[in-house]
């Protein structure tokens, strides 16, 4: 009864949805109040539905209701709660249902917290937004539903992929969703400006929040799967440049361009029609992302529909909804002015360098991800686009970029000198070459591109920490009033620079990781002992052991540095009871930002096992980094220009009407 | 419990019988040279696995990649250089095998769409910069408006 009252609770969202579409839309043309109004309270009532269908979902696996055909196939009465809960995303259509809540919970926030928005434009936004949702509404009803019943009901399910059975698939896709789907909010801004044909600061100013919001969640969702995919699969590596990882990562270049831009276009008006070209492209891209992903189109491990019906309808969607976008853009491009000047060195100079490079290096993972697929159905001919391509033209463009970075915030509006950027930014470039010229020494042979790197690092850290000590008057003025001032800096300013500060994390993490990591494969029997890096291991042997759902051996490891005994690793190799399916759980110990990583092989027939352990130095900053981009990203959305909507617009008007006396 | 014990059971079976993925590269097959074993990594790296998803033939469990990656190694044993290893593997199983696809005509837009995208971008910028600069000189105050202009500036010097 809950499987159907679920089911009629999608039918009831779409049906709303339908009305949300079409009803604000008339009503912003006519005027029509009443009309307009509807839109929110729609919003809402759809949200309410989906999350009572998405409820209902959840119920049937958290009771193991093997009748549902979804439950049957992907849950199993032994697992665990948690995966109970979190195997309702862990399918297809589950995926696609949290997919859809989260886009009308976006909605409903519009809905609820756009009460400072023009009523025209917040009607049509939520128009738009009502589109999207009937379209994946339709998808799901038509193609994917999740309420199928079985009868006779089966006694027992076939579990879920044992790979998902773990606590990053309760926090993955969650986040990643978030971001991605949070970029229809831009999308659905930038269509509905396009129909009002208009565009000011204003708009940038409700975009910016949003653009954040899904940047935010998109730079943790990446970084948690980045982190999954290390510690899950067994091999060690961070990033694969699967398909299904560029998918996620081309929003995410994409919408760091727009985050940027949207920022010229707040403070100065300037870039308006890219800004909008920008926020239709990023959502494009997640789009397209979810078509990749969700079709099948590609081989991988996350594609887990095969059902080219379903391929068929998500790219009618795409095609409906980015060639729709793309056509309104070309329609009303001329009715949009180009406002703000500014010269070549100018923060906003920096900012289109910025966007420059993000958008070339978006458009080369594009090229990369698509060109097999493309050239298979043109020529029939077969390549591969694989790490070593996106290394060698993904890498090149993100050098410049990465270099520019410290002189974007501190380089004035309108007309920046150059010069005097570079004099307060020596004590950061100072640095940054000592650490290179230290690396070459004190790591004898290391790679040229390692100190590079490194030193690239160090300059974003040191740059980002010069930018907020100016912005206190260091240097100008006594400690005390620097205080004074540090305290009172905008959270958008301390935003920026933990942001560029943690990607310096990140670019240090990756650039040690990969230079200086080590890997040792070999055959240990019980007592013998093994070296990595600094440590030495000692294999104690094989043990049996058994979980809730799945066997396993492990294989303990007692780690010593100079003879002092100081941890154990525990690494396994597990069983999944229902699927039959093996998988390795790799022992990792932490020490300080390094990891020591041990697999486990194949047992050899005179009684060893085969062992890899990895030594990867300071591998975690790679997430710690992606961690503190987001915390950026969080300390902005909680400026005071974006709480509070009214003074500011006041005051940007002013500044405006102050221009064209 | 019945059925938890018969389902211990049937893992208990599983796991004697059920070959555990090998991880990659084995001890086994590791060159005794270790500069000849770093090239054959490398090499490998750049080397598709055809039975897998998007993996190279080092990251691989297949055994199909452990073939490959134990036929690297027996032709650089032989003293076949890097180009002639990937040469014979891609002479065996066609372009698909290299992560890295080679420049050719069929691969040219992959190659060029970032120069293209790069470069194409920067020129529209440079174009429209020096749009603006005319257009800004377009914008120079009439002589009146600079009269006017003048009064306000100075009207306000007295002022102060």
């Amino acid at each position: 009864m809950i499987v159907e009252l679920g089911h009629y609770a999608l039918v009831m969202a779409l049906a709303i949805s339908l009305l949300q579409s079409v009803l604000p839309v008339i009503g912003a043309r006519r005027p029509d109040a009443a009309l307009m109004e509807m839109a929110p309270a729609a919003a809402i009532a759809s949200f309410i539905f989906v999350l009572l269908a998405f409820a209902a979902l959840t119920v049937s696996y958290v009771t193991s209701d093997f009748s549902v055909q979804n439950v049957w196939e992907n849950s199993h009465s032994l697992k665990p709660l948690i995966y109970k809960f979190s195997g309702v995303w862990g399918n297809h259509e589950g995926s696609m249902l949290l997919w859809i809540l989260i886009l009308v919970f976006f909605s409903a926030l519009v809905a609820l917290f756009g009460g400072n928005l023009p009523f025209s434009l917040k009607a049509n936004v939520l128009a738009v937004q009502a589109w999207i949702t009937a379209a994946f509404l339709f998808f799901v009803l038509l193609t994917s539903n999740p309420f199928q019943r079985l009868n006779p009901a089966p006694i027992e399910g076939r579990d879920l992929n044992p790979i998902l059975q773990d606590i990053g698939l309760a926090i993955h896709p969650p986040l990643l969703y978030l971001g991605y789907v949070g970029f229809s909010i831009c999308f659905s801004f930038a269509v509905a400006a396009l129909i009002e044909g208009r565009i000011d600061a204003a708009w940038a100013r409700w975009v910016r929040p949003w653009t954040l919001a899904a940047w935010t969640a998109l730079t943790a969702g990446i970084a948690m799967g980045s982190y999954w995919a290390y510690y899950e699969l067994g091999w060690g590596g961070w990033w694969f440049w699967d398909p299904v990882e560029n998918a996620s990562f081309m929003p995410w270049l994409a919408g760091t361009a727009l985050l940027h831009s949207a920022l010229v276009m707040e403070k100065r008006e300037a870039l308006k029609i890219w800004t909008v070209l920008l926020a239709i492209m990023t959502f494009s891209l997640s789009l397209l992302g979810t078509f990749l992903v969700r079709s099948g189109v590609l081989t991988s491990v996350h594609a887990f529909a095969t059902d080219p019906l379903r391929g068929v309808f998500i790219l009618g969607i795409l095609v409906l909804f980015i060639g729709g976008a793309f056509s309104l853009f070309a329609l009303r491009v001329q009715t949009l002015s180009q406002g703000g000047l500014f010269a070549p060195i100018s923060r906003e100079g920096a900012l289109v360098f910025n966007n420059l490079f993000l958008t070339t290096a978006t458009a080369t993972v594009l090229v990369g991800t698509l060109y097999p697929l493309l050239l298979e159905a043109v020529t029939g001919a077969k390549i591969s686009v694989g790490p070593p391509f996106f290394n060698l033209t993904f890498g090149p463009l993100m050098i410049p970029l990465l270099l520019a970075v410290p002189f974007g915030p501190l380089l004035a509006w309108k007309r920046g000198d150059l010069w005097a950027v570079c004099q307060r930014l020596y004590f950061a470039a100072g640095l940054a070459l000592l650490t290179a010229l230290a690396v070459t020494y004190f790591a004898t042979g290391a790679p040229v591109l390692a100190a590079l790197g490194i030193a690239i690092g160090i300059w974003l850290i040191a740059g980002a920490i010069t930018d907020i000590a100016l912005r206190s008057g260091a240097g100008r003025v006594a400690v005390p009033i620097m205080w004074q001032r540090f305290k009172g800096l905008p959270r958008s300013a301390f935003g920026s620079a933990l942001a560029h500060l943690g990607l310096g994390i990140s670019v240090i993490g990756i650039v040690t990781v990969t230079a200086f990591s080590t890997e040792e494969v070999t055959t240990l029997k019980p007592g013998e002992t093994m070296v990595s890096g600094p440590f030495a291991l000692q294999f104690e042997g094989l043990k049996p052991n058994t979980g809730p759902n799945y066997t396993e051996l492990q294989g303990r490891f007692i780690v010593s540095r100079d003879g002092n005994r100081f941890a154990t690793i525990t690494s396994a190799k597990r069983i999944y009871t229902a699927r039959r399916m093996p998988t390795t759980e790799a022992g990792i110990l932490t020490l300080g930002p390094s990891q020591l990583y041990v697999a486990l092989g194949d047992e050899t027939p005179d009684g060893g096992t085969v062992v890899r352990v990895w030594w990867k130095p300071w591998v975690t900053f790679i997430w710690i980094g992606a961690v503190i981009m987001s915390l950026g990203g969080i300390t902005s959305l909680f400026d005071r220009r974006l709480r509070i909507g009214a003074p500011a617009t006041r005051k940007a008007t002013a500044v405006s009407a102050g221009q064209e006396t | 419990m019945k059925r938890l014990a018969k389902l211990m059971a049937v893992a208990k079976i599983c796991l004697l019988s059920l070959a555990l993925p090998a991880l990659a590269v084995t001890p086994d097959e590791v060159l005794d040279d270790p500069v000849l074993e770093e090239r054959a990594r490398e090499i490998s790296a750049g080397l598709r696995c055809l039975v897998c998803q998007n993996q190279s033939i080092d990251d691989s469990d297949a055994a199909l990649a452990k073939d490959l990656r134990v036929l690297v190694r027996q032709r650089l044993v032989e003293g076949d250089s890097d180009q002639e290893v990937v040469g014979y593997i891609v002479s065996r199983y066609g372009e698909f095998v290299l992560l890295k696809p080679r420049f050719s005509a069929q691969t040219l837009l992959l190659w060029a769409v970032p120069v293209i995208v790069l470069c194409g971008g920067l020129a529209y910028l440079i174009i429209n910069a020096g749009k603006n600069r005319r257009s800004r000189t377009g914008m120079l105050l009439s002589q009146q408006e600079q009269a006017d202009l003048e009064k306000v500036l100075s009207s306000r010097d007295h002022d102060s």
